[in-house]
């Protein structure tokens, strides 16, 4: 194997190499125009942490942190009880198990930004015209356009997209569950209620740290689906933090500007997803 | 314990796979109809097929053109994710005791929680610097980017291969480029299905790295060519839901072929 150890560097080199320049470099540089003045173009210099303590006072700022906490929260809380609902159902005795399940997945392969779309004209044509036909006289407006409850129609479709791939997750860890493990407790005379608290739950621990950072991850990330059905409107309501970085930092002059508010977002997520790993970790052990 | 079929579960599921299946409906009846069809019933089934919708939509979107591109991207992105990224995790997999590999492998891994925008201004600057803001570019990146997570998983598979196969192969003389390609890469064929499946869902339905890096109307991707078509015609809904239909059905032709193993290949890859 010794002789042979050479041969490993060259496999791994190129693509160090090339991460390197096209991740890590891109990283440091990011940071260091954060600390600059710099438009995107033409000339800057260094202006320290000016950036940062703007951002500080940025309502806008801090108006597309809360939106993006608000939706990724209640996202990440409906995709996770949705999804570990369906996948306890679809592990149950039904009928047509595999086509539902074929089904259940089908939002995984598709474009966010097409489904956005086409939930766009649900909200805009469909629901509104039913609503009229039913009386329900506060849904005949789209919700869309309504500042006040344009976030519910992006939670909806974020939540129609990601349970589908939660569920499968959810499916796998509970398809390790041994099914005598159930027997043996109703054999003891526990309900459903009670086996799924003290046996179910506790087994798929692990699957339930993984599904809560990815969701909550991707969910803080949230950019397509607002491009297809807001894009950030009306006004700035829905404004996620993706957007802002983009609208600011490609259109708007703001580039050091909107570095510095992408330094903060990547730790922010590093520490969202660190202490959430840690908190369900410990969970994991202590049931 | 019954070996009874839980109806009432079933239907429940079936119920709930309506709000799965609903949207796809609309959007095949919608891109059937003619606007004046529509005025009378959002729902109903067309009265005759409209195939109309479709020629416009493909000659307004120049729907041939952008589905090579996205063709082009995802198959170069998958084929060369393969070849290189099983190629680096195996130098890593096989060397986790020495310090520069174990380094690598938290080096690559703890890029997974680098949230795109803080790299999205810069690469777009560095990739038009080098002339990388087209379809070349995109698959080079596509390629980079997958390395935290499929390194992950690789590396993970790898370990769980006895070293004792590839040991024979060394003592029959075989270098290790040999082993890699001869030994390694056709046992690799489970997970290598999971990450192609994976990166092939990502190259084909991203959206924000195509919208940053392109800056040339001919090289977009079905999504990109969407992004634009929307914002010109958002009149015509027949028209626009021809577009989706189009744009969408080739990864749900894939998915009903090969469905069973794209939920396997999910599962792995994110369980590991």
């Amino acid at each position: 194997m010794k002789k042979n150890s050479k041969a490993f560097y060259w496999m791994a080199l190129p693509a160090v190499c090339l991460f390197f320049i096209f991740h890590t470099i891109p990283v440091i540089q990011g940071i260091i125009y954060s600390f600059t003045n710099y438009k995107g173009y033409g000339d800057y210099e260094f202006i320290g942490l000016k950036n940062y303590l703007n951002l500080f006072q940025d309502d806008r700022v801090f108006a597309s942190y809360g939106f993006t906490f608000k939706f990724a929260i209640i996202a990440t809380i409906l995709v996770n009880v949705i999804s570990l609902m369906i996948a306890m159902g679809l592990n149950a005795r039904i009928k047509y198990r595999s086509t539902l399940r074929g089904i259940f997945f089908i939002p995984n392969i598709l474009s966010i930004l097409i489904v956005g779309y086409i939930f766009n004209y649900i909200f805009a044509f469909f629901v509104p015209q039913i609503a009229e036909k039913a009386g329900i006289n506060s849904l005949t407006e789209n919700i869309l356009g309504n500042p006040d409850l344009a976030w519910i129609g992006i939670v909806i479709v974020a939540v129609w997209q990601a349970v589908a791939f939660n569920t499968i997750l959810y499916l796998a860890g509970l398809q390790t569950i041994p099914s005598d493990l159930y027997e043996a407790a109703s054999l003891d005379g526990a309900g459903k209620w009670h086996s799924f608290r003290h046996i179910t739950f506790p087994l798929i621990a692990s699957f339930f740290t993984i599904n809560m950072v990815l969701a909550m991850k991707n969910f803080l990330m949230v950019f397509d689906h607002i491009i297809a059905l807001t894009g950030g409107g009306p006004g700035q309501a829905t404004e996620a933090i993706s957007i802002l970085i983009y609208k600011g930092g490609f259109q708007g002059g703001e580039f050091a500007y909107q570095a510095a508010n992408s330094v903060i977002y990547f730790i922010i997520i590093v520490a969202v997803s660190i202490i959430q790993i840690k908190f369900l970790q410990k969970r994991e052990v202590t049931m | 314990m019954s070996r009874k079929v839980n109806w009432p579960l079933t239907i429940l599921l079936i119920i709930c796979s309506l709000f799965i299946l609903f949207p796809l409906y609309l959007t095949v009846v919608t891109a059937l109809k003619t606007p004046e069809e529509m005025g009378q019933s959002l729902l109903d089934l067309p009265e005759s097929f409209h195939w109309q919708n479709f020629k416009e939509a493909i000659r307004l979107t120049n729907f041939f053109h952008a589905f090579r591109n996205s063709a082009l991207v995802t198959v170069f992105t998958v084929a060369f994710t393969l070849l290189t990224n099983s190629m680096v995790a195996y130098a890593i997999a096989r060397n986790m005791h020495r310090k520069f590999f174990k380094m690598l492998y938290y080096y690559f891994v703890s890029a997974m929680f680098v949230p795109f925008p803080i790299i999205m201004l810069p690469v777009v600057k560095e990739t038009s610097f080098l002339g990388l803001n087209n379809m070349a570019g995109l698959i080079f990146l596509y390629i980079v980017y997958g390395l935290a997570f499929n390194i992950f998983i690789y590396v993970g598979y790898i370990r769980s291969i006895p070293y004792s196969l590839e040991e024979a192969a060394y003592v029959d003389g075989a270098s290790t480029w040999k082993v890699f390609w001869k030994v390694i890469f056709p046992l690799l064929a489970p997970i290598n299905a999971t990450v192609g499946i994976l990166t092939c869902l990502w190259a084909w339905n991203d959206f924000l790295l195509p919208l940053v890096i392109l800056n040339n109307r001919d090289s977009m991707t079905l999504p990109l060519v969407q992004y634009v078509f929307q914002s010109q015609f958002t009149t015509n809904y027949n028209l626009a839901f021809a577009s989706y239909l189009m744009a969408l059905s080739p990864m749900i032709i894939v998915y009903l072929f090969a469905q069973k193993w794209i939920i396997s290949g999910v599962t792995r890859g994110a369980v590991k």
